[in-house]
């Protein structure tokens, strides 16, 4: 393969399975240096299970996986010595204080006393936890305890860095904080492959996206390229009365009319050129519009969308609720 | 590095994290080290003056305490690994361990780590019963050579035991459980020759305290001090204490690479 040489993540044919139960099916994945990628799947999809495998906490039944170009079965230590992981539950020593748990990992890395009391105090100031450094973890909020957690990751300058669920139970601040340093890392150079339940997480963050679900890999590509593969854009009119919103409905072929709400839902693929063409027939007619709000498809539609295939009825409702359009 | 200076790099590192730990938790040493003391106390003055009297005529409470002491000890090694053992189930239990896991350090310096930090605080322990005992009254006619032999026979012993404690806590699935597994082995000096001569015990249980491995020990550790002859106690006591680490060690790794390997989160 041509792109091989700028691999930080190669994975084919991957497979484990838990007992009985199947975990990944067969699953291929492949991240650029450099880049962000975010496995996207509700719980129970499998990202964590691939995120174990891929750091060489447990091993696959069957797959090829190479990370950093070393092979995490018979170079497991190679591939530990260029990888830094953050899990779902923080991976800090709780009896220690902020300042010892990074001089813990310096010492770990072998980085020597002076040039590790340096980094610590660099990652202490980086992650505004100098003014804790000295404090045992069980004064630190949640957002303090992520960040250390991922300082502690970023010691020896990983070139690939895991990190699982990064914001799951962070605060508003904390969420946006966490997001920043993913992105100065990226900046950086360094290669990320996050998982994430979160749409507008991914959405923000990445340059690729896979979305899993039950061991598959059910769509995969930039944000843009998802939403491009689900027609769901449309615009809302939002109208005073019924009468006005009847005249606009016989104007407008194909819009849904939602009388209790007296909103009109237009089809439309988002251009300025349909938006222009729908201002104008209402202008010419004379109806009134209260307000106009403009529905792109988001990840939310491609989520239901690409999942809803095999998914509980539940989820089925959602997406027809939601608007996601069919298969 | 070469691969042997890292590995001691790392196991200094883990030993260093254990002390902390222990410094930290100051009321668990406490508590571990009280408990000898406790029935160091209980044992002389309340059962001391009717025990001594069965030691042999004209013996009494301070003859007892003289044979009471290397129970004692045993004892003190059995409540400390309790402190090993919930120790190891924290960690495991934790999300550092899968950090430790995820980087290139030899997978043996984490249980390492415990076990010499386990080994100091077993010592210390034994140097505070022995002068709790000392201030009681105690008095041993051994040598210094006699009294090394005695103290490296117990850190054997602490060490084998040390080694048990650690996968008794690696196998626990929670920390209450590794606090309540090694329980047992508190109860066994009592049912060896600690507290009373095993002649003085009805049969079939006789035979299990003459053959358990903590008889061995206390008749070693017994004979170093009062300076009788030790005969093959010894070499028995050392075969059990060197058996019970090596079964232990291959126990703890083996448990320390499957652990996690099969949750599926």
């Amino acid at each position: 393969m041509s792109r091989a040489g700028t691999l930080a993540v190669s994975a084919s044919g991957l497979r484990k399975s838990f007992g009985a139960r199947l975990v990944l099916d067969g699953l291929d994945l492949e991240v650029a240096e450099g880049t962000i990628f975010a496995l996207l799947g509700p719980n129970g999809a499998g990202k964590t299970t691939i995120i174990r495998i891929l750091s060489t906490l447990i091993t696959a039944d069957a797959g090829k996986i190479r990370v950093a170009g070393r092979d995490v079965v018979t170079d497991a230590d190679g591939v530990r010595a260029v990888i830094g992981v953050t899990g779902q539950f923080s991976a800090v020593d709780n009896l220690l204080t902020g300042a010892e748990n990074l001089q813990m990992m310096t010492d770990l890395r072998h980085l020597g006393r002076r040039a590790g009391a340096r980094r610590v105090a660099e990652l202490l100031e980086q992650f505004e936890l100098a003014d804790a450094a000295n404090q045992r973890l069980s004064t630190y909020s949640g957002g303090m305890r992520r960040r250390l957690d991922l300082a502690m990751t970023l010691v020896s300058r990983p070139q690939v860095i895991f990190l699982d669920e990064p914001t799951t139970g962070l605060d508003p601040p904390s969420r946006l904080t966490m997001w920043q340093i993913v992105r100065d890392l990226a900046a950086a150079g360094v290669t990320i492959l996050l998982t994430t339940q979160y749409l507008d997480e991914a959405d923000q963050l990445a340059d690729r996206i896979a979305v899993l679900d039950q061991g598959h890999i059910v769509a995969e590509g930039t944000p843009a390229e998802l939403k491009d593969r689900i027609p769901g854009g449309h615009f809302r009119l939002h109208f005073a009365d019924g009468d006005l919103l009847r005249s606009a409905t016989s104007l407008l072929p194909g819009a849904a009319a939602d009388q209790d709400q007296l909103v009109l839902q237009v089809p439309a693929d988002g251009s300025v050129d349909s938006l222009r063409q729908l201002l104008d027939t209402l202008h010419h007619a004379r109806i009134a519009v209260e307000r106009l709000t403009i529905h792109t498809p988001d990840l939310d539609d491609v989520f239901l969308a690409v999942t809803g295939s095999h998914a509980a009825g539940e989820r089925d409702r959602d997406a027809t609720t939601q608007g996601a359009a069919p298969r | 590095m070469t691969s042997f200076a890292s590995t001691l790099s790392d196991t200094r590192v883990m030993f260093r994290r254990n002390l902390k730990h222990q410094l930290r938790y100051p009321s668990v040493t406490v508590m571990l080290v009280g408990l000898p003391i406790v029935f160091l106390l209980l044992f002389v003055y309340v059962f001391g003056g009717q025990l001594g009297a069965g030691l042999g005529p004209h013996q009494g409470r301070h003859d007892y305490l003289d044979y009471l002491v290397p129970g004692i000890l045993l004892i003190t090694l059995a409540s400390v690994v309790q402190g090993t053992a919930i120790m190891v189930a924290m960690d495991m239990t934790g999300g550092i361990i899968d950090r430790f896991r995820t980087m290139a350090i030899p997978r043996s310096s984490v249980l390492t780590g415990h076990v010499l930090g386990s080994l100091l605080q077993t010592l210390l322990a034994i140097a505070v019963l022995i002068g709790v005992a000392f201030g009681l009254g105690y008095r041993s006619s051994a040598g210094p050579l006699r009294w090394l032999a005695a103290l490296g026979i117990l850190a054997l012993a602490g060490f084998a035991l040390i080694w048990l404690a650690v996968a008794l806590g690696l196998a626990a699935k929670s920390v209450e459980t590794a606090s309540n597994t090694p329980m047992f082995l508190i109860l066994l000096p009592f049912l060896g020759s600690g507290f009373v001569p095993t002649a003085t015990m009805p049969s079939g249980l006789r035979q299990f305290a003459e053959y358990q491995p903590f008889t061995p020990v206390a008749d070693t550790v017994r004979g170093l001090l009062t300076g009788a002859a030790v005969g093959d106690h010894a070499i028995v006591a050392a075969v059990w204490c060197v058996g019970t680490a090596a079964g232990s060690y291959l126990w703890s790794v083996r448990l320390y690479d499957r652990r996690r390997a099969v949750q599926p989160r």
